[in-house]
């Protein structure tokens, strides 16, 4: 029996050996193993010349030693599972020499039970050691496959960080392309109001000058009445005075009032909402697109409509930009109506129509022409930025886009299109009445 | 002599009662005034015998000045009132439509009251 001990000791040092091959730790532990090897095959040959009983268990104790030595060793810790492929061969191993010592007898009856399941112990050994030697196997394949994928996954991910990087740069340059494009349009719009302004301004600066001109006149006749005694006259010419002094502080507040709301209109939006009457924004702004058209094509004439509800209440509102909503939707309407007339017979009369009421909890505010009205084909694309029907040059194609914005996305409102080609259209708002 | 003032400012009404203080407290002139195209035809309906001159204002919301002496050059025969188109633009454009259209004079705002005063006179006489 003692053969299997040694064969067992020898193939785990062999084993050992194969593991170690490659590894850095060949160098510190070939001698051992070398010297082990040669060990194993010296006791065997001394085994030969002993006991039955004492060279079997010198061939367990061997075998014994070496596991235990080598299950202490941290180098050989991956051999775990092999060295305990060895302890049913050395259990059987005792429990066979014992039994072959104490009970010789019994032994020699019952021999064949003793020595059959140490030979199976010793094969068991292999059996386990095939397993694992597959296991390992996989387990080598599988780390591979981790590792391939952990790299494969390292790969992507820094590809997606990169993206992710090229993405937000790509949106911060849009954001600031768009912060651009909102004030070129700002500018375009007040490159078109500009005619409408002068205008506006030309008027009652006519009127300051007028004013005070008369009033000089009217003091030089106030005088002469005076020095012919006629103070009645005298009193009535002061009263003129007086009321032409305040018309011409009435107009000087005019002017000063569209300066104040062309600065307005060509300043960055503050963002904060203020309590507005949406009707006054409304007024200013029909009359400014209007004369800023007017400026510019001298024969174009409209009709304005206004039906402003007078107990409209102040909403909360970011005034410049419900302004330009405004105006944009005013500069539309005239567009609209004068592209009409130029193909129209001299019956057709060009109407801008804007109305105000409180329907619910809402301002509505309705902008109405009786223009060229909207194709059915184009309306599902008329908020989309950059379209515009209009030639290149002459409208950015911002404007209704930045309205809806202005008004869904910043003041939680709506806007409704109704149009009919050839006909008009209609823009209705919605502002929240909080 | 009756004076017809078509503007849609409103103002430009005692700014005209005061400037021809004199003429009108003498009696030399007398003024009426409509805001638009449609109310200074509406006058001119049971008025215009009395009418001798038309200041009109050419940009108003509406009927414009132009298309108002188009229809008084159509409607007015005899004897045809003068006709004086009053305009913030003084392009060419305008006055060239307002000359075409019949208009016997061509002014431009501000209003040179002085200059005004002495094309009525030649008018009248």
């Amino acid at each position: 029996m003692f053969f299997f001990y040694f064969l067992a000791a020898f193939l785990l040092i062999r084993r050992l050996t194969k593991a170690l091959k490659f590894s850095i730790l060949y160098p510190k532990w070939r001698n051992l193993l070398t010297i082990a090897t040669w060990g194993i095959i010296i006791l065997f040959i001394v085994a030969f010349g002993l006991e039955d009983a004492v060279r079997d268990f010198l061939g367990i104790a061997l075998l014994f030693g070496l596991i235990a030595y080598i299950n202490k060793q941290q180098d050989f810790k991956s051999q775990g599972s092999y060295l305990i492929a060895n302890i049913p061969l050395i259990i059987m191993g005792l429990a066979n020499t014992t039994a072959q010592l104490v009970a010789s007898d019994f032994y020699e009856k019952y021999d064949n039970y003793f020595q059959w399941p140490t030979v199976a112990a010793f094969f068991w050994i292999f059996g386990r050691w095939a397993t694992s030697k597959k296991q390992e196997e996989e387990l080598r394949i599988s780390t591979e496959r981790r590792a391939e994928l952990e790299a494969l996954v390292a790969e992507r991910t820094a590809e997606l960080s990169r993206q992710k990087d090229e993405l937000q740069e790509t949106v911060k340059e849009l954001k600031s392309t768009q912060n651009q494009l909102i004030q070129s349009e700002k500018m375009a719009s007040l490159g078109e109001l500009t005619a409408g302004i002068a205008h506006e301004i030309q008027n009652p600066l006519n009127f300051v000058n007028n004013f005070s001109e008369v009033s000089m006149e009217l003091l030089d006749e106030m005088t002469e009445e005076l020095e012919k005694g006629d103070t009645e006259e005298a009193k009535a010419i002061a009263a003129d005075v007086k009321q032409n002094l305040e018309k011409i502080r009435h107009h000087g507040q005019r002017a000063d009032g569209i300066v104040k709301g062309m600065l307005q209109h060509s300043r960055a939006s503050s963002g904060q909402k203020e309590s507005t009457d949406i009707n006054v924004l409304a007024d200013e702004y029909l009359r400014l697109a209007y004369h800023g058209l007017r400026a510019k094509d001298k024969s174009f004439n409209a009709d304005l409509v206004t039906h402003f509800d007078d107990k409209l209440p102040k909403a909360s509102m970011v005034p410049q930009d419900i302004g330009r909503v405004l105006l944009n939707l005013f500069t539309n309407a005239f567009y609209a109506v004068q592209q009409k007339q130029k193909a129209a017979g001299p019956e057709y009369k060009p109407t801008v129509e804007v109305s105000t009421s409180v329907k619910g909890k809402s301002i509505e505010v309705k902008v109405k022409d009786n223009g060229t009205g909207i194709p059915e084909q184009i309306k599902d694309k008329i908020m989309q930025p950059f379209f515009t029907t209009k030639p290149t040059g002459e409208g950015t194609g911002l404007g209704l886009s930045m309205s809806y914005d202005i008004v869904v996305k910043g003041h939680g409102g709506s806007i409704q299109v109704n149009s009919v080609e050839g006909e008009g259209s209609e823009f209705i708002i919605a502002l929240p009445n909080i | 002599m009756k004076i017809l003032v078509v503007d849609d400012e409103a103002d430009v009404q005692p700014l005209f009662i005061q400037r021809f203080r004199k003429e009108i407290r003498s009696g030399e002139c007398e003024f009426a005034f409509a805001l638009s195209g449609e109310e200074a035809l509406s006058y001119l309906e049971h008025a215009h015998s009395e009418v001798v001159l038309i200041l009109s204002d050419i940009n108003m919301p509406g009927m414009t000045g132009i298309e108002l002496l188009s229809r008084i050059r159509h409607s007015y025969e005899k004897p045809p009132p003068v006709v004086m188109m009053i305009t913030a633009y003084g392009d060419d454009e305008n006055r060239n439509q307002a000359m075409q259209n019949g208009a016997n004079d061509f002014l431009t705002k501000p209003l040179d009251f002085t200059l005004l005063k002495e094309k009525l006179k030649t008018f009248i006489v």
